[in-house]
C-alpha cells in the first residue's frame, strides 16, 4: 500500500500479532475479542438469539395445537381432563423455583460468593429439574397404562376419540421436546457446575453461568404456557 | 513474479489436515465450505442433467417415472438446501463479514466450525437417502403422500434436512452477534458495506424461519414412523396445515438464497463504476424490508389449495408489497452505474447479468402474485422459469460475481479475464435458452414433475435441453480456471481492482488475524469522490 | 416437433379471455420495464465506459425525489395488477347458481367423474358448452389438483375436503386435464381428456347410456342399506334430525357454534359424528369411516341435497329432459 486510504487510518502505534508475549489479559479472554465486556455482551446477545430461534422451533407446535383445538375444542376439554392436574401444578411449581436458584446461582456467580454458595445453587437447579423429569416419567408411564398413546394401542373411552388421539399427540410431542430440553439443560447445569467447582466465576467472568441461567429461564417459560394449555383446558374452580 | 518465500497467510500458517479441519478461522472455514458446496452444486446439477435429458422426449423413455420422481426431488432438495441456502453466506459471508467490519474474527469460531461439521453431517444423511434409492415426494414434500403414501427414504433425507438446517441458525446466529458488538471503532451501522447489511438480514430469516422448517420436517418423521395424525386426513389431520408450515419458512428461504447475492451485486456495482452507490439508506432499508415482509407471504403457495378468497386477497396484496424493495434496488444499483466509471471485468458482466435476470425474473412474480393469474400458472413450467430466474438467473450470478471479485483477496492469484468473460457468456446463454422456453410451455399448461408430457410440448423441452447443455459446460469453465490459478496465474497483490473496502486495505491473502491492529474507521466505504487519487496498487 | 407447435393455448371457455386479458396486460408491463432496465443498463455500461485506468465516478449519493418516484409509480401499479387479479380471482371462485354439477374424485392415478344422473366417467369428463358447470371435487388418497389449461381453471384436490371449481366451455373440442400436484409414481399419466359439445350433442351422449341410476338415486339405496333411515325419520321422531329440507341451512350445534349444512359438513358427520353433533341431539350416532368411499360419500350428499331441492330433474342438462329416457 502506498499511500493512507481515507476510509482506513493505521494506527499510531504497531501491535505485535497475537500471542502470549502482549499485553496481560485475563485468561478467559478470547483473542477475537477486544475486552471482557465486549466478550460478554457478545456472549449474552448469541443466547438471547438463539432463544428466539427455540421460540419459533416450539411455534410450530403451538401452531399446531391452536389448529387442532380451534377445530374441536370440546373434544380438546375432555382429553385434557384425564391429565393430572396435581402432577402439572407441582411440575409448574417445581420449574419456578428451580428458577429462582438459578438465578441466585448467577447472582452468586456475579458477586463473587464462594464457590460452596455458587455450586450449592446450581446443585439445588439441577436437582429441581431432576425432580421434574421424574414426575413426567411418572405421568408418562400412566399413560402407557391407561392406553393413551397415540398409535396403535390408543384407546379412548369418552365421546371424541379422534380429537383425543391429536391431543396426545400434541401433549407428547410438546412436552417431550420441553423434556430433551431440560435434559440439555440438566446437561449444561453441570458442565458450569463443573467450571464452577475449578473457581472459574467470580465478577469479572460469570458469562457462562448467565448465559446457562437464560437458557434455564426459557425452559421454564415454555412449561408456563404449556401447563395451562394442556392441563387446564375448561377447568373451573369448584368450591366444596 | 515473486518466488521468494510467501509472507505468512492464513493459507500457509499450519499445514496439515488438522490445522484446516480444526481450524478457528473464519476464512479457512469459509474454504471448508467452498470445497463442500461445490461437490453438492455439481450433484444436484448431475441430477438437473438427467432430469433434461429424460425430457427430449415426451415419453418417459429414458428412466422409469419413479426413478425421475427421484431426480428431480433430490435435484430440489441437493440445490435447495446445500448449495444455494449456504452458498454466498457460508462462503463469501464467512470469509468477508469480520473484515468488512474491521474485526479480527466471528463472534464465536468455534460455532462457526460446529456449523459446518452439522453442514456436512446432514449432507451425509441426505446423501445417504439419495444412494440407497432416494426420496421421490418433490423437495416440497406435500403430505399426506409424503407421510403416508411415498415408498422412499423420507425420513433419512428429512433427518438430514433438519440437521442441515441448525447449520443455518449458527450462520446466522454469528452473523448477527458479530455485526452487533465486533465493529471496529468508527464502524457505524450506515458506514457497513451493503454486502454487511444484505448478510445481516439474511441472518434475521435464517434465525426467524429455519427453527419452523426443522419443526415440520420433525413431524412429518413423527407421523410416518409412528402414524400419529398430524397432517394425514386418514388418521385425522390436515394437510393444508402441512403447506402453511412449510412455506412459513420456505417462502422467506428464497429471500435467504437471493438477498446475499444482492449484497454482492451492490458491492460491484459500486466497485466496477468507482462511485458510491445511489440512495445507501434506501439500499440497506431494502434488505431489512424483504425480509420482514418476506415472513408475510406464504400464502401465495396455497391461492388453489382452496383456503378462503379473503386469505388469498391478504397474501396477495403482501406479495405485491414485497416486490417494491426489491424493485427499489434494481432502480438504484442503476442508477450507480450512471456517470460511473465503469469496467467490463467478469464480476462486472454478472453484475450486469444479475441486474437482467433478476428483475425478469422478479417480475414473473408479480404474475403470480396476482390472484386470478395464478389460478392458471400454479405449479406448471411457468413457476419453474420463475424460481429459476431469480435462483439462477440472480442469485447464481451474485455468487460466481463475488467469486470473480473476492478470488484475489481469498487466493492472492488472479485468474484469466479472457476465460472468464467467455465463460459468463456461455452461462449467461445457456440459462436464458434452458429457461425462457418454460415460461411459454407453462402457460400452455404443462405442468411440473411430469416425467412424461403431452407431445405438442416438445419443442420447448429440446430448447430448454439444448440450453441446460451449453449452461452445464459454462459452470464447468471457471472450476478448470480457478483450479488452474491456484498454481500457475499471477499474483494479485492487495488491490487489483482499484477498489474501496476495508478487505482491499489488507494483504491478498490476508494474514491470519485479518488486521495488524484494529482499524478506526472515519467514513464509510465506496467513497470514490474525484477530489482523491484513485491508489492501484 | 418443429412444424405445428402451439405458443399459445385455446380460448375454450368464457373465463379464458378473460384471464388473457390479464396476462398480456401483466406482460405489457412487466415487458417494458424488463426492456427499459436492460436498456438502462446497457446505454450506461457503454456511455460510461472507463476509459483509463485511474478513472473514478462522480460522487452523487442520491435522490428522495427519484426515490419516491421508483417507489410510489410501482406500487401504484401493483395495485392495479392486485384490483384486476383479485377480481378475476372472484369470479373464477364464485360458480353461479344453478350451475350444473359434476362430482369427481382422484384417486392414484386416475379421475373418476359421476353426473347427477348418474353417468359416470374415467379420465373423461363430457360438458356441455354454453352452460355453467361446477365441479365437486374430493381425493380418495394424497392431494392432486384438476387442471384444464384450455379453459384456464385449476383446484386442489385435497384429501377429507371438497375443493370446487368452475367453467362455462365455449368451444366444442377435446382439451387436455392434467393433474397438477405431485401425487405419486404415475403422476404424469394422471391426464385425461374434456369433450365440450354441444348441448344437442351432450344430451345425445349423456342418453346414451347411463346405466346404475343416478347419484341421488344411489346415495337413497346406500341411506337405506346403511340404516341410516333408522335414525334419521322423516316425522321428526327419530334420534336423528330430519334431513329433508336441511340442506344448505344453518344448525346450531351442541357445542355452540352455528354451522352450515353443506357437502363438507354432511360428510364430516358420516365419517365423524360427534365433531359437529345438531343441538338437541345425543352425540349417538356411529362412524362409517372405512364403510364408505369416497364416491358413496358424494352419492350420500347427492341424496340428500336432492332431499332439498323442487321434485323431478336431478340437475343435469338444459330443459329438463324426460328421466323417463334412462335405462
Amino acid at each position: 500500500m502506498s499511500e493512507a486510504h481515507p476510509g482506513y487510518q493505521p494506527p499510531p502505534v504497531a501491535i505485535h500479532p497475537p500471542g502470549h508475549g502482549h499485553t496481560p489479559h485475563h485468561p478467559y479472554l478470547q483473542h477475537h475479542f477486544d475486552n471482557m465486556e465486549q466478550q460478554a455482551e457478545a456472549s449474552t446477545l448469541g443466547m438471547w438469539t438463539f432463544l428466539v430461534t427455540e421460540i419459533m422451533f416450539f411455534g410450530g407446535l403451538f401452531m399446531a395445537y391452536l389448529v387442532y383445538r380451534w377445530q374441536s375444542p370440546l373434544g380438546f376439554q375432555e382429553a385434557s381432563h384425564h391429565l393430572n392436574i396435581y402432577w402439572g401444578a407441582a411440575n409448574t411449581a417445581i420449574l419456578i423455583i428451580s428458577s429462582l436458584t438459578m438465578a441466585l446461582a448467577v447472582r452468586a456467580a456475579q458477586t463473587s460468593q464462594p464457590v460452596r454458595t455458587q455450586i450449592g445453587w446450581l446443585v439445588s437447579t439441577m436437582v429441581l429439574g431432576a425432580a421434574f423429569l421424574g414426575i413426567k416419567a411418572i405421568e408418562y408411564s400412566d399413560k402407557f397404562r391407561d392406553h393413551i398413546v397415540p398409535g396403535p394401542y390408543f384407546q379412548w373411552e369418552g365421546l371424541y376419540p379422534k380429537p383425543a388421539e391429536q391431543f396426545y399427540s400434541l401433549y407428547f410431542a410438546m412436552t417431550g421436546l420441553h423434556a430433551l430440553h431440560m435434559v440439555i439443560g440438566l446437561g449444561i447445569m453441570a458442565v458450569i457446575t463443573w467450571m464452577a467447582s475449578r473457581k472459574t466465576f467470580d465478577s469479572e467472568y460469570y458469562t457462562p453461568v448467565e448465559v446457562a441461567g437464560l437458557y434455564w429461564h426459557f425452559v421454564d417459560i415454555v412449561w408456563i404456557f404449556l401447563f395451562p394449555l394442556l392441563y387446564l383446558i375448561g377447568r373451573h374452580y369448584h368450591a366444596a | 513474479m515473486e518466488t521468494t518465500a510467501a509472507p505468512l497467510n492464513y493459507l500457509n500458517n499450519g499445514h496439515g489436515l488438522a490445522s484446516w479441519l480444526l481450524t478457528r478461522d473464519h476464512k479457512r472455514i469459509a474454504l471448508l465450505y467452498l470445497w463442500s458446496i461445490t461437490v453438492f452444486f455439481f450433484l444436484g446439477g448431475f441430477f438437473a442433467l438427467m432430469i433434461r435429458l429424460e425430457l427430449l422426449t415426451p415419453a418417459a423413455d429414458m428412466v422409469q417415472p419413479e426413478t425421475y420422481n427421484k431426480l428431480f426431488t433430490m435435484h430440489g432438495v441437493v440445490m435447495v438446501f446445500f448449495f444455494l441456502i449456504p452458498s454466498i453466506p457460508a462462503v463469501l459471508g464467512n470469509f468477508l463479514l469480520p473484515i468488512m467490519i474491521g474485526a479480527k474474527d466471528l463472534a464465536f469460531p468455534r460455532i462457526n466450525l460446529l456449523s459446518w461439521y452439522i453442514y456436512i453431517l446432514g449432507g451425509m444423511f441426505t446423501l445417504v437417502a439419495a444412494i440407497t434409492g432416494g426420496v421421490d415426494t418433490g423437495w416440497t414434500f406435500y403430505a399426506p403422500y409424503s407421510t403416508s403414501a411415498s415408498n422412499s427414504h423420507v425420513i433419512t433425507a428429512g433427518v438430514g434436512i433438519f440437521i442441515t438446517g441448525f447449520s443455518s441458525i449458527l450462520t446466522g446466529l454469528n452473523f448477527i452477534v458479530t455485526t452487533h458488538r465486533m465493529r471496529a471503532p468508527g464502524m457505524t451501522w450506515f458506514r457497513l458495506p451493503l454486502f454487511v447489511w444484505a448478510h445481516y438480514a439474511t441472518s434475521l430469516i435464517m434465525i426467524l424461519g429455519t427453527p419452523v422448517i426443522a419443526i415440520t420436517v420433525l413431524l412429518v418423521a413423527v407421523e410416518r414412523g409412528l402414524h400419529l395424525g398430524i397432517f394425514d386426513p386418514a388418521l385425522g389431520g390436515d394437510p393444508v396445515l402441512f403447506q402453511h408450515l412449510f412455506w412459513f419458512y420456505s417462502h422467506p428461504a428464497v429471500y435467504i438464497m437471493i438477498l446475499p447475492a444482492m449484497g454482492v451485486v451492490a458491492e460491484l456495482v459500486q466497485a466496477f463504476s468507482r462511485k458510491n452507490i445511489f440512495g445507501y439508506t434506501f439500499v440497506a432499508f431494502s434488505s431489512l424490508a424483504i425480509a420482514i415482509i418476506g415472513f408475510l407471504v406464504w400464502g401465495h403457495h396455497l391461492f388453489v389449495a382452496g383456503q378462503s378468497t379473503y386469505a388469498g386477497l391478504v397474501f396477495s396484496i403482501i406479495s405485491f408489497f414485497v416486490a417494491i424493495p426489491s424493485a427499489v434496488k434494481v432502480f438504484n444499483w442503476t442508477a450507480t452505474i450512471y456517470k460511473g466509471s465503469v469496467s467490463w471485468d467478469s464480476p462486472m458482466l454478472y453484475a450486469f447479468g444479475f441486474i437482467g435476470l433478476f428483475s425478469i425474473g422478479g417480475l414473473t412474480g408479480l404474475f403470480l402474485a396476482t390472484l386470478g393469474m395464478d389460478i392458471h400458472m400454479h405449479d406448471t413450467y411457468f413457476i419453474i422459469a420463475h424460481f429459476h430466474y431469480v435462483m439462477v438467473g440472480g442469485a447464481i450470478f451474485g455468487y460466481l460475481g463475488g467469486m470473480h471479485y473476492w478470488w484475489p483477496k481469498i487466493t492472492g492469484r488472479m485468474y484469466p479475464e479472457g476465460w472468464a468473460r467467455f465463460a459468463a457468456l456461455n452461462i449467461f446463454v445457456g440459462f436464458n435458452l434452458t429457461f425462457f422456453p418454460q415460461f411459454i410451455v407453462g402457460y400452455l399448461g404443462m405442468p411440473r414433475r411430469y416425467a412424461m408430457y403431452a407431445p405438442e410440448f416438445q419443442i420447448y423441452n429440446v430448447l430448454s435441453t439444448a440450453g441446460a447443455t451449453i449452461l452445464g459446460i459454462g459452470y464447468l469453465i471457471p472450476m478448470d480456471y480457478f483450479t488452474w490459478s491456484l498454481k500457475y496465474a499471477p499474483l494479485a497483490g492487495d488491490n487489483p481492482w482499484g477498489a474501496r473496502g476495508l478487505e482491499w486495505e489488507i494483504p491478498s491473502p490476508p494474514p491470519t488475524e485479518n488486521f495488524t491492529a484494529t482499524p478506526i474507521v472515519t467514513e464509510g466505504t465506496h467513497q470514490y469522490a474525484p477530489s482523491r487519487e484513485v491508489g492501484i496498487v | 416437433m418443429f412444424t405445428n407447435f402451439p405458443f399459445f393455448p385455446q380460448q375454450a371457455s368464457e373465463q379464458a379471455a378473460q384471464i388473457d386479458a390479464l396476462y398480456f396486460f401483466l406482460i405489457a408491463v412487466t415487458g417494458f420495464f424488463a426492456v427499459l432496465i436492460a436498456v438502462l443498463v446497457s446505454v450506461f455500461a457503454v456511455k460510461f465506459h472507463r476509459r483509463h485506468g485511474d478513472e473514478v465516478g462522480v460522487a452523487i449519493h442520491g435522490s428522495l425525489a427519484l426515490e419516491l418516484l421508483w417507489t410510489i409509480i410501482p406500487l401504484g401499479i401493483c395495485m392495479v395488477m392486485f384490483v384486476w387479479g383479485a377480481q378475476v380471482f372472484f369470479h373464477m371462485t364464485r360458480p353461479p347458481k344453478g350451475a350444473m354439477e359434476i362430482y369427481v374424485v382422484g384417486k392414484q392415478w386416475m379421475w373418476k367423474a359421476q353426473h347427477r344422473d348418474g353417468a359416470r366417467e374415467i379420465n373423461e369428463l363430457h360438458v356441455p358448452i354454453g352452460r355453467p358447470v361446477k365441479l365437486v371435487m374430493g381425493s380418495e388418497d394424497v392431494i392432486h389438483s384438476f387442471f384444464i389449461p384450455d379453459f384456464r381453471v385449476k383446484a386442489d384436490v385435497i384429501p377429507g375436503r371438497y375443493n370446487t371449481l368452475w367453467f362455462t366451455a365455449s368451444k366444442p373440442g377435446k382439451y387436455h386435464i392434467f393433474c397438477t400436484q405431485y401425487c405419486g409414481t404415475k403422476h404424469s399419466a394422471m391426464i385425461g381428456t374434456v369433450t365440450a359439445m354441444d348441448p344437442s350433442d351432450y344430451q345425445v351422449w349423456l342418453s346414451g347410456g347411463a346405466g346404475g341410476g343416478t347419484m341421488a338415486e344411489n346415495g337413497a339405496k346406500l341411506f337405506a342399506d346403511l340404516s341410516c333411515n333408522t335414525c334419521h325419520l322423516e316425522n321428526g321422531q327419530g334420534r336423528g334430525p330430519v334431513l329433508k329440507g336441511l340442506y344448505g341451512k344453518q344448525v346450531l350445534t351442541t357445542g355452540g357454534q352455528i354451522v352450515t349444512m353443506d357437502d363438507a359438513y354432511i360428510r364430516e358427520s358420516v365419517l365423524q359424528p360427534q365433531a359437529k353433533v345438531v343441538s338437541g341431539f345425543q352425540p349417538i350416532m356411529p362412524t362409517f369411516q372405512g364403510l364408505v368411499t369416497e364416491e358413496q360419500l358424494l352419492q350420500l350428499i347427492a341424496y340428500i341435497k336432492s332431499l332439498s331441492e323442487p321434485t323431478s330433474s336431478a340437475g343435469t342438462g338444459t330443459p329438463a329432459p324426460d328421466a323417463t329416457v334412462k335405462k
